[in-house]
């Protein structure tokens, strides 16, 4: 049973379309991250889940009912703001409330889940506060309680939280997932960090430009994206793209070449792979990870592994890894590498590239070969 | 050795600077000083003359220094005194003033926050259209309006009451408790106005809930420019009132103008004070927060 089903959702803001057709459904006790660049039209998809915003064309359904023109309040659903919203004037506690004694839930009851949401969330101590005598990180629980005390049919979140400082964000995003998984209610979670979507989401849409780019679960996401959008969006820091030439390699098997700094580079394609007539042009995408220092070891125990020469132009240790720059003629292309075989600034490294994950995408449509 | 001639040079920037600082202060504390007295003169005149004997005020002139005392001409302005035939004083008229400023000030404040309510978060079609044309209600002299009302009173029969009063008061003062409440009401943040729907909180609920309890700095604004703003008027109470249903503005405008033998300048700046003092009252217990709520947003 799917609990949001969205189709051919259109919306405009006078002439400028925002949203050109969007497709996406949630199973039940999903969750789906919406990802995208700002402006794409995230927090209006889901405003328009929400209710906030009204539908220009196309069917939202929430559980198997029409909401077009359903008002928010009667949705069935609860949002988590990116500002979380909560009203200055009143206690944690009242906050938490409102909605209840808007529907005029009894006060027992009221409190009853009070209780429950505050020891989820951990925040007892602070339901006699007001809102302004919270911090970032306390702010954001109370935002996930007013949430949480509705048990609605559908969650919804808008980039909850982008306002909080790196660290305390990967925390929440650990308990966020945490509180999913006990919890167990269908999710749409918008959030422009794609670390956010690949580690929440049971599937993540991609949009950009008011389109649904790719719809799919996040490693699918990762390793076969659709198009160069999804390719360079996902991912940081974002695959290489190399344009070349599909051909042939001394062995007669497919493979792409392209001008490398000594010369052409010639690169065997992963097995039973052949995309398409020798002289094609074609666009190589690798992942920085998925370029090594390259060894005969590592070529023996990895299948497909191709190597290039290149100079190597910047290193970035970051720590746990050391980003390498890498001149392959007229690119630069980015290496992720263990820091003890780290390349050095102005050596001619060898690299290995791992081609069973190289994708190749048309250079015209720039979509997935 | 360096160390201690950059120090020195230091010293003796911070010097320079705390010198300019200190002149820069004293000339602006100089000038505030002159224009507070410039201010406040006229007050403290009133307030001596109120006091002294009208005997001691023809002899010394209206500007001196007390050498009488006397509590009688307050009492005289309050209750006794002889305007246009009539010697009830400034009481009744007094009275007229705050039975129309105190509902007027309350109805046009509450209209106004509705309206700024409406404007700023359930904007619909032609919502900034409407906005303007009331702005223009902020620019209009009152006396533009004098014919319309005068025809109106006379048509609903409102003509001579201090509740004709209110009605002019209220419908003037609209524009200006709108244009404060709008603006302060455009700070708040829209995602309230969308969290509260998602909460089940209807148009009421969220005006009482969460519109209202953010608003006081703006209310005190608008209660007080109102509440001055309608007791100092005096042309439509004048137009439109006459006797014994005059504000007290009209009334001492009567005061001033009758035309008795001897002119009882003790009396007068008492029945004046008298007819000043409630705006002054509210100016003491709310001008910290007229200045706060005009500076500061919804929401800090
Ligand atoms: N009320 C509106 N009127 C006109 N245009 C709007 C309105 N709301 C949004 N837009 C436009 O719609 C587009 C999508 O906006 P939206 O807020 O959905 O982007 P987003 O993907 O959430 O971006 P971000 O990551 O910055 O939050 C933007 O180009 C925006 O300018
Ligand atoms: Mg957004």
């Amino acid at each position: 049973m799917s609990s949001l089903n969205i189709r051919n959702l259109r919306k405009s803001f006078g002439a400028v379309e925002v949203l050109k057709g969007i497709n996406i459904e949630a199973r039940t006790g999903e969750f789906i991250a919406l990802v995208g660049p700002s402006g794409c039209g995230k927090s209006t998809l889901l405003a328009m889940i929400a209710g906030l915003e009204s539908v220009s064309e196309g069917e939202i359904r929430i559980g198997d009912r029409l909401v077009n023109s359903v008002a928010p309040k009667d949705r069935d659903i609860a949002m988590v703001f990116q500002s979380y919203a909560l009203y200055p004037t009143m206690t944690v506690r009242e906050n938490i409330t409102f909605g209840m004694e808007s529907r005029g839930v009894p006060k027992p009851q009221r409190d009853e889940a009070v209780k429950r949401v505050a020891a989820l969330l951990q925040i007892e101590p602070l339901l006699k506060r007001k809102p302004g005598q919270l911090s970032g990180g306390q702010r954001q629980r109370v935002a996930m309680g007013r949430a949480l005390v509705r048990d609605p049919k559908l969650f919804l979140f808008d980039e909850p939280l982008s306002n909080l400082d790196a660290k305390l964000r990967v925390d929440m995003r650990t308990e966020i997932k945490k509180l999913h998984h006990r919890v167990g209610k269908t999710t749409v979670y918008v959030t422009h960090d794609q670390v956010e979507a690949m580690t929440l989401a049971s599937r993540i849409a991609v949009m950009h430009q008011g389109q649904v780019q790719q719809f799919d679960e996040p490693q699918v996401v990762y390793d076969r994206p659709a198009n160069m959008f999804v390719a360079g969006f996902m991912g940081s820091p974002a695959m290489n793209f190399i344009p070349a030439t599909l051909t042939t390699d001394a062995e007669g098997k497919p493979a792409v070449s392209f001008k490398a700094t000594g010369g052409t580079a010639v690169l065997t394609l992963q097995d039973g792979i052949s995309p398409g007539a020798a002289g094609r042009d074609v666009i190589l995408g690798v992942r920085p990870e998925h370029i090594f220092r390259y060894s005969h070891e590592l070529k023996a125990s990895k299948k497909s592994i191709a190597s290039v020469d290149a100079p190597v132009e910047m290193v970035e240790p970051t720590g746990a890894e050391t980003i390498g720059l890498m001149r392959f003629g007229e690119l630069e292309v980015t290496g992720r590498f263990d820091p003890d075989e780290a390349p050095r600034m102005g050596e001619t490294i060898t690299l290995g590239i791992d081609m069973s994950h190289a994708c190749l995408f048309d250079p015209v449509t720039r979509n997935l070969i | 050795m360096t160390d201690a001639t950059i120090a020195a040079v230091h010293d003796r920037e911070a010097a320079a600077a705390s010198r300019r600082h200190f002149v820069s202060r004293t000339i602006i504390y100089a000038l505030l000083t002159i224009f507070a007295v410039i201010y406040l003169a006229p007050l403290l005149i009133l307030v001596f003359n109120s006091f002294r004997e009208q005997p001691e005020i023809a002899q010394n002139g209206l500007i001196a220094f007390p050498r009488s005392f006397q509590l009688k001409a307050w009492a005289e302005a309050w209750s006794t005194y002889c305007i246009g035939g009539t010697c009830e004083g400034m009481r009744r008229n007094f009275l007229n003033s705050l039975w129309m400023a105190v509902p007027a000030t309350i109805l046009s404040t509450l209209l106004g926050a509705m309206n700024g309510y409406v404007l700023s978060k359930w904007r619909f079609k032609g919502s900034e259209v409407l906005f303007t044309l009331m702005l223009l209600g902020v620019f209009m002299p009152g006396q533009i309006a004098l014919m319309p009302w005068a025809f109106l009173l006379g048509k609903v029969g409102l003509t001579n009451s201090t509740y004709g009063l209110i009605l002019i008061h209220v419908v003037q003062g609209i524009s200006f408790t709108t244009l404060f409440c709008r603006n302060y009401y455009v700070s708040i943040p829209d995602d309230l106005i969308k969290a509260a729907r998602i909460d089940g909180a209807g148009f009421w609920r969220i005006f009482r809930k969460i519109i209202l309890p953010l608003s006081p700095p703006i209310l005190i604004v608008t209660v007080i420019w109102q509440f001055t703003g309608i007791w100092n008027e005096y042309l439509f109470g004048v137009v439109f009132t006459s006797g014994r249903e005059q504000p007290i503005t009209a009334a001492l405008v009567a005061l001033t103008a009758s035309g008795t033998n001897v002119r009882a300048y003790d009396v007068m700046s008492a029945a004046v004070l008298i007819g000043a003092l409630p705006p002054l009252l509210v100016y003491f217990l709310g001008g910290k927060y007229f200045v706060r709520g005009l500076t500061q947003g919804a929401i800090k």
